[in-house]
């Protein structure tokens, strides 16, 4: 496809990782929660109506997001002074002081990230199913679920947020936080999405 | 060498009964690991609701861009998870391990009610033993 900008832009398609069954679903979220697209190649099973499929989808994801925004080892979280014992009242008071200014990076569970704020999960896999997640700075979020034996799926999403970029962000008659009615962009979509798996 | 972060064990009503971190990079306060122990089942269960075909039983890997996390679920319901290092290898084969560690020491003792946090003194010798044959027998394979 010759319409990306450049090649250092945007990554050429990857090679395809899985053999076999073609991706189950897809969904794309804005920040707010709105659904904007919903893709379903194949799903045998229907546990909820759509609305709460969505809702359902939308609340798990932000949840795992806030679970491993506080689960990440990385940041500093403050301990509970009755593991540590300290001499001097001056060394407690400077000890806290400098551990409440890196777990201030944490955060309690449940308070909403910033997209790209804090550690965000990129995929996760049950027996059934492996679920992959993108979010974007502008907080769009990309999920692909696809056969629990499929590879590292996070190039293929930067590259389905590509075509979003291309069919749906550019097109002038697109409304941002609608439902997107791009034929282009479910055509373009569909091939890729065959071609991966 | 591969890292493990921290290790919870969940029973069927989503209450924690054991965590143990090693290091300072898994360390939790109480509430806090009392808290993601039951978000983590609650995600565990609505991750069942989800699935696109029939028999799913729940996430067994989530993986994030500074660690990953194993989970293991027993026909009971408890669930075994371990947080550890990208990409560490033979974590399920350690939950397994634990999960026979539990029903040895934890299960078979006559002291302990079932559901209850684990104050068991054999089942934390042989698990620390565990983790560390573990960790010096991956290297070997």
């Amino acid at each position: 496809m010759q319409f990306f900008g450049g090649s250092e832009i945007s990554p050429s398609p990857p090679v395809p990782t899985a053999t076999g069954n073609n991706a189950h679903m897809m969904y794309v979220f804005n920040r707010n929660g709105v659904c904007l697209l919903y893709r379903e190649w194949n799903r045998p099973l229907h546990t909820l109506n759509p609305q709460q499929d969505h809702k359902l989808m939308f609340g798990l994801l932000f949840s795992l997001k806030s679970l491993t925004a506080k689960m990440d080892p990385t940041k500093y979280h403050f301990v509970s002074l009755s593991l540590h014992s300290f001499q001097h009242q001056f060394s407690v008071a400077v000890y806290n002081f400098l551990l409440m200014m890196r777990s201030a990076e944490k955060g309690n569970l449940g308070i909403p990230q910033l997209p790209g704020q804090g550690c965000s999960f990129h995929s996760f896999r049950t027996n059934t199913y492996k679920l992959s997640f993108m979010e974007t700075p502008s907080g769009i979020k990309f999920i692909l679920v696809t056969n629990p034996r499929t590879g590292d799926l996070r190039e293929t999403l930067k590259y389905i947020y590509n075509l979003y970029v291309e069919y749906v962000a550019k097109n002038p008659l697109y409304t941002p936080g609608t439902l997107i009615r791009c034929e282009l962009f479910n055509t373009a979509l569909d091939q890729y999405v065959r071609s991966i798996a | 060498m591969a890292a493990i972060y921290s290790l919870y064990i969940i029973n069927k009503s989503g209450g924690l009964i054991f965590y143990k971190d090693y290091g300072s990079k898994g360390r939790m306060d109480t509430n806090d690991s009392l808290r993601v122990a039951s978000l983590w089942h609650s995600m565990h269960a609505i991750s069942q609701q989800l699935s696109p075909t029939i028999g799913c039983s729940g996430i067994e890997l989530l993986e994030a861009d500074t660690f990953d996390l194993h989970c293991f679920q027993s026909l009971t319901g408890t669930k075994f998870f371990v947080v550890c290092e990208p990409g560490t290898q033979h974590m399920e084969a350690l939950l397994k391990v634990v999960y026979e560690l539990y029903t040895d020491y934890v299960l078979k003792n006559p002291f302990y009610e079932m559901e209850m946090p684990i104050r068991c003194e054999l089942f934390d010798i042989n698990l620390t033993q565990a983790v560390q044959k573990d960790r010096v027998a991956l290297l070997g394979r």
